[in-house]
């Protein structure tokens, strides 16, 4: 399928202004994690603003899409979605992390309109996604879920339990999409606990598997919709990404997982951003 | 049988509500779910030998609007799982019932790693968590039922052999009232699950010694029913809690924080004192471990002497 310039000029603005909101928001803040919200940024605007068949309006629309975001650190990325999707206002970004506030630290079902799945813990949204994917064919329903995840969930046991329950029992109304960045608190992932070899670990589960570009829009477009195809087996997407995309100081930088930008930096990084759009 | 009891109602009530599901993690034969499994077959999930994934995934069910009631030993489902319990189900208050069975000493044979005796404390210590230990088979529909009812979590725990019927099938029970059995006297017995059958073994022979007993059954114990214990402690003495689980953070726990807040009374905690037990006949378990009857009179009776002595 060939996707219009347009389209992917619109779905690169989405996946920058989520980039910025995010460092507004951490920055506000003074805590929470880019280097995540940054790399899942194009996938999160592919999803929420082309794919999903969601209606913000009614967030809990019985037939709606579902994407959890397993690695729920990296919520100032849905939240800033959410609210450019029109959720809730972009104003209320600024509450982020702060008492009273509906936007939590990491994500609450209860608290935040469009949020689907509690996350925090890692290594749990794709076993969600899987109670969901169940209970949507035990009650014959027609909408898709997609789990994202991270090396930290993929490094937890209990998503090689959803994996392995999946692929048996041929959950293909479930993507697994996972943002590969290779990053970590303690450092890069290949010194900590490689994830790799990927591919065939997810193939040994009975899942069809697909490598991406995760800031490809057109890549990530085209792989969404093959996931969507399976007649059988549950589909992952390995979307390939770098921590802190989009922020030249943050790319790449384990250090920037869990710490907020100061004042001078959240300039920067917001110029950057700017400009890659401009 | 407890188990039994828990496998037939799950048809009943499967007829009753067509949004329930039944998930299992490998020991369907010893949960009794079979019969639901043969006739809902397409609400039934065997999710092999991965609690954690019965788990959160009853979280991902009961956003689609089921009511999966996921299904395994007390000493999986509270500490293998335990936090997709705590924070994916406890905290967004889903609609997820844990049916627990094998809980306390009276596993018996399989030994301490079976024995879940700290699964009551820990589900006690999490938020929006309702706690129902029934005490035999009569009450295990009636308090399932309403269980089911109750939209939100619920810790549903239950033993692992026979136990000697408590009630006459016409009983009535509601979820969060303790049922009191007998009243009188000036002892009060506050027994859960299996317990509550040695409690009225205690009172029927402390009675032939003129010593009366009130007995309550505290099927629920989260939420505790403050009303009942205060109300019933008024004219005691003696205070016994029984339980089959660790004296700290169970049942002796809630009634010991009910009481020192608000009606200091003295108390014996009757249950596991802190330690790990082993394999071996249940029966003599709980006389080794001090949990059986005889060793529940000594202490009541070394209460009034050591009393007596005093005045």
């Amino acid at each position: 399928m060939e996707y219009s310039k347009k389209l992917i000029r619109e779905l690169k603005v989405k996946s920058n202004l989520i980039r910025q909101e995010s460092i507004r928001m951490i920055y506000s803040a003074a805590s929470g994690h880019p280097g995540g919200s940054l790399s899942e940024a194009d996938i999160l605007a592919a999803l929420y603003f082309h794919v999903l068949k969601i209606n913000p309006d009614e967030p809990d629309w019985e037939d709606r899409d579902r994407l959890l975001i397993s690695k729920g650190h990296a919520c100032p990325g849905l939240y800033a979605a959410l609210a450019i999707r029109g959720y809730f206002p972009v104003e209320e970004l600024n509450t982020f992390r702060k008492i009273n506030s509906r936007l939590q630290g990491h994500p609450d079902m209860k608290k935040t309109p469009g949020v689907e799945m509690t996350a925090g813990p890692l290594g749990n949204g794709l076993s969600g996604g899987v109670g969901i994917a169940l209970g949507s064919r035990i009650q014959n329903n027609i909408f898709h879920t997609y789990v994202l995840i991270g090396e930290g969930d993929f490094q937890e046991g209990c998503t090689w339990e959803a994996i392995m329950f999946a692929g048996f029992q041929k959950l293909s109304n479930l993507t697994c999409i996972f943002d590969n960045n290779d990053s970590q608190v303690d450092g890069p992932a290949h010194e900590i606990l490689d994830v790799n070899p990927i591919i065939e670990k997810w193939q040994a589960f009975n899942w069809e598997v697909l490598e991406i570009d995760g800031h490809n829009q057109e890549q990530i477009l085209i792989a969404l919709e093959w996931a969507k195809k399976s007649e059988g087996p549950p589909r992952a997407i390995i979307a390939n990404t770098v921590k802190g995309k989009g922020v030249s100081f943050m790319e790449n930088q384990a250090k920037w997982h869990g710490k907020a930008p100061n004042r001078e930096q959240t300039d920067q990084a917001i110029r950057e951003l700017r400009e890659a759009i401009s | 049988m407890l188990r039994e009891a828990f496998g037939d109602a799950l048809v009943e009530l499967g007829e009753e509500f067509s949004n329930l599901v039944v998930l299992d993690a490998d020991i369907s034969s010893s949960l009794k779910t079979g019969k639901f499994a043969k006739t809902y077959p397409k609400r039934h999930i065997n999710f092999g030998v991965a609690e954690q994934n019965m788990l959160m995934s009853a979280a991902g069910l009961a956003t689609t609007g089921l009511i999966p009631l996921a299904c395994t030993y007390a000493t999986f489902s509270s500490m293998r799982a335990c936090e997709q319990i705590r924070s994916m189900i406890c905290y967004p208050k889903l609609n997820v019932k844990v049916i627990a069975t094998h809980g306390g000493i009276e596993v018996g044979w399989d030994g301490p790693t079976h024995q879940a005796t700290e699964d009551i404390a820990m589900m006690r210590s999490i938020p929006n968590m309702t706690i129902v230990v029934p005490a035999d088979a009569t009450a295990v529909l009636p308090l399932i039922k309403q269980a089911i009812e109750l939209d939100g979590p619920v810790y549903f725990r239950m033993g692992r052999n026979p136990v000697p019927i408590v009630y006459k099938k016409d009983n009535e029970f509601t979820l969060g009232k303790a049922k009191i059995i007998q009243s009188g006297g000036k002892i009060l017995l506050a027994a859960c699950g299996t317990m509550v059958n040695t409690a009225i073994e205690t009172a029927k022979q402390l009675a032939q010694e003129g010593m009366d007993c009130t007995v309550i059954d505290f099927h629920t114990i989260k939420p505790f029913d403050e009303i009942t214990l205060l109300e019933s402690a008024k004219d005691m003495d003696l205070i016994v809690s029984l339980e089959d689980h660790n004296i700290i953070g169970g049942l002796g726990g809630a009634v010991a924080e009910c009481l020192s807040e608000n009606l200091p009374k003295h108390l014996i905690r009757i249950g596991v004192r802190d330690t790990f037990t082993e394999s071996g006949d249940p029966k003599l378990l709980y006389q080794k471990y001090e949990m059986d009857v005889q060793h529940i009179i000594e202490r009541v009776k070394g209460f009034f002497q050591r009393r007596n002595t005093k005045h």
